[in-house]
């Protein structure tokens, strides 16, 4: 992989599902190359077919047809096994609902990519550690999601998520279950990742989420509707302009 | 082509993996221990079936044990030969009531039946033996030293009357353990005079216990005396009729010979023609107590597959529960499925946990099995017989349970679509 190589690139692109008996077309023809440490957003209303192209670039949904490229290996093609180890191994998720495993401590969470990669117990305990504490979680490790708040829990997500050393962090509506002030506290956790060189995917349907990305494609249909690099806002210096949430 | 061959094998190696195994388990007990009170209702039926069948195998050897016990105690090889019954009027009045057996018989047998070892005289009578002060009522038998050899009756402490006593009719008995405690409680019995009959009597032996008989007969509530001593003494002068014959064949093998060849020196005896029905009976205690074990085999193998069967209802419950639960966890899964678990470690997560809640199953139905064995034992008063072999078999169907039925759920949570699964609600 040269230094130019991107970390995605997408070239005709298409997924094609039959719902009952009519094919829907979720993406048509999808070019698209994103860089490295780029913090791009997705936009679009539901059924634009910005999930199936989330879903795609997770490498949780195979196309039906094109290149998908990842950090210059096609893996459009790849088998089940070869997929899971890379989301493994190069991916971080984060999705809208948390997707915690119940009455499971915090700890364990986001130990969980690491007992799949089959990392020994007592390096696994310090890398969640450390994660836990990066998503300023420090002393909650044996909380249970349901002792957690919303904010809180999207907060283990993320440091699931960054837990593995990713490449690429997907955030699928990552903010969709919380209040504005959360919210902006959320996407300055994933700005703060961005900003040691982890490429982020952000996909979300509401513009003021989308304003934090340095770069926002709109899709409709199934195709991209437009693409433009943007000055993001800055998360942190929102915050602070923010009034304090009532204790 | 090679490359995806190539891919199954490393997949199957990573499965098989020790590694992803140790990495494994804490998740599937985990997840046990979130569901403690399902994981134990789940594991119930294996529990009982285990148990059942531990508990059924250990009685069955327990009664068969005791009745093995019981039927020694008579002594192998063992014949009896009864006289034959009259019929007055249509009534059939049983053993005793028709032509008596002699000792003529007995003689012609000891000298005829090539097959026969021993034989031996027995009549009997229920009498009060008296030392001093003390009297006990006992059974006196009149008998000849092949009596011992038949029962295989061992002595505690003294002899057994000889050959010249039992000939001369010599006024010497041996007694039983009960008569022998009843009449001198913890002191010697041996050399002391008893009267028996009022005929007084010199213990030359006491015999070894033998305890209940399998009619629950106390054997050892006896007294032995010479037959031509018991026949001159306690009867009146009687000694041509012999109230019964034992005789013992020469090896198991030999007791249907030896039934065969006592029948027919019989018949010769009592001048019958043939057509004539027999006027004595001869009874194979071998056969009886084959047939009486046979049928404890027979019960013990119907109830031993009553409980194979509550152990396959209990796979099928941990089936049931596991599929129940993979619908339950979908989204647990889906997640699972979403960082990056291969199916095969979802596949081996949920095969861990059906096999761990069949083997811990297993494990408590041993315990409790073993413990109602032992409780079941005492009351019944059976020793404990427990056999590895079905503990190990009850342990090892356990496991295969899980196995066998934890497989098709397991691979129905591997093969999850995790997107499908993550969006379940």
């Amino acid at each position: 992989m040269g230094p130019e190589e991107p970390v995605i690139r997408l070239t005709g692109i298409t997924k094609t599902y039959l719902a009952g008996e009519v094919e829907v077309h979720a993406l048509v023809d999808v070019n698209l190359t994103i860089a490295r440490a780029e913090m791009v957003a997705i936009m679009g209303p539901s059924g634009s077919g910005k999930s199936t192209l989330m879903n795609v670039l997770g490498c949780l949904d195979r196309p039906t047809s094109g290149s998908y490229r990842f950090e210059g290996r096609e893996v459009a093609s790849l088998e089940k096994q070869e997929l899971s180890a890379l989301r493994l191994s190069a991916f971080g998720f984060v999705f809208q609902g948390f997707q915690l495993i119940a009455r499971t401590s915090a700890l364990d969470n986001v130990e969980l990519p690491l007992v799949y990669a089959e990392i020994p117990a007592q390096e696994r305990r310090e890398r969640a550690m450390v994660a836990l504490a990066r998503v300023g979680l420090g002393g909650r490790e044996l909380h249970t999601p349901a002792q957690l708040s919303g904010g809180q829990q999207q907060r283990v997500a993320i440091a699931r998520a960054l837990v593995n050393r990713p490449r690429l962090i997907l955030a699928d509506e990552p903010t969709g279950a919380l209040d504005t002030r959360t919210s902006v506290e959320v996407l300055g956790l994933l700005q703060t990742l961005h900003a040691t060189g982890i490429t982020v995917v952000l996909v979300t349907h509401e513009p003021d989420i989308a304003a934090y990305a340095s770069r926002r494609l709109v899709v409709r249909d199934g195709r991209i509707l437009s693409d433009e690099v943007q000055v993001p806002h800055d998360a942190a210096a929102d915050l602070l302009a923010m009034p304090q949430k009532a204790a | 082509m090679s490359g995806k061959t190539t891919g199954r094998l490393s997949a199957f190696a990573s499965f098989a993996s020790f590694a992803s195994f140790a990495s494994i388990w804490p998740l599937a007990f985990g997840a046990l221990r979130r569901n403690r009170m399902r994981s134990l209702l789940t594991s119930l039926g294996v529990i009982i079936g285990v148990g059942a069948l531990i508990v059924t195998v250990a009685s069955g050897e327990g009664s068969k044990a005791v009745l093995e016990a019981q039927l020694a105690t008579l002594g192998t090889n063992l014949l009896i030969v009864l006289p034959g019954s009259s019929t007055l009027g249509g009534a059939r009045g049983g053993p005793g009531t028709g032509k008596p057996l002699t000792h003529a018989d007995l003689l012609a047998i000891l000298k005829g039946a090539s097959a026969a070892r021993y034989a031996a005289p027995v009549d009997r009578t229920v009498v009060q033996v008296v030392l001093d002060n003390q009297n006990w009522l006992t059974t006196v038998y009149g008998s000849t030293p092949d009596f011992f050899a038949i029962r295989e009756w061992s002595m505690a402490r003294g002899r057994v009357f000889n050959s010249g006593e039992s000939d001369s009719g010599a006024k010497v008995c041996v007694v039983g353990q009960t008569v022998a405690s009843q009449l001198f409680g913890g002191g010697e019995a041996l050399g002391q005079i008893v009267r028996v009959k009022s005929m007084p009597c010199e213990i030359v032996g006491v015999l070894a216990g033998k305890g209940q008989s399998s009619q629950g007969q106390d054997q050892d509530d006896l007294v032995v005396m010479p037959w031509v001593t018991y026949k001159s003494r306690m009867m009146s002068q009687d000694r041509i009729h012999v109230g019964s014959i034992l005789v013992s064949a020469t090896s198991p093998d030999e007791v249907g010979h030896a039934q065969t060849q006592v029948t027919g020196i019989l018949r010769q005896q009592h001048r019958l023609a043939d057509g004539q029905l027999d006027d004595f009976t001869v009874r194979n205690l071998a056969d009886l107590a084959a047939t009486q074990e046979k049928a404890a085999d027979a019960q013990t193998g119907m109830l031993r597959n009553v409980s194979a069967v509550s152990l396959l209802v209990g796979g099928i419950g941990i089936m049931n529960i596991m599929l129940v639960s993979v619908t339950e966890r979908t989204r647990e899964i889906g997640i699972r499925l979403a960082i990056g678990a291969s199916e095969n470690k979802v596949l081996l997560q949920f095969l861990i946990e059906a096999v761990s809640l069949s083997a811990a199953g297993g494990l408590i139905g041993i315990a409790l099995g073993v413990a109602g064995s032992a409780i079941l034992a005492s009351v019944m008063r059976w020793p404990l017989v427990l056999t590895p072999f079905w503990i190990l078999i009850a342990f090892g169907i356990s496991m295969g349970i899980g196995v066998v039925f934890g497989f098709y759920p397991a691979r129905k949570a591997a093969r999850l679509n995790p997107i499908d699964a993550l969006r379940f609600e």
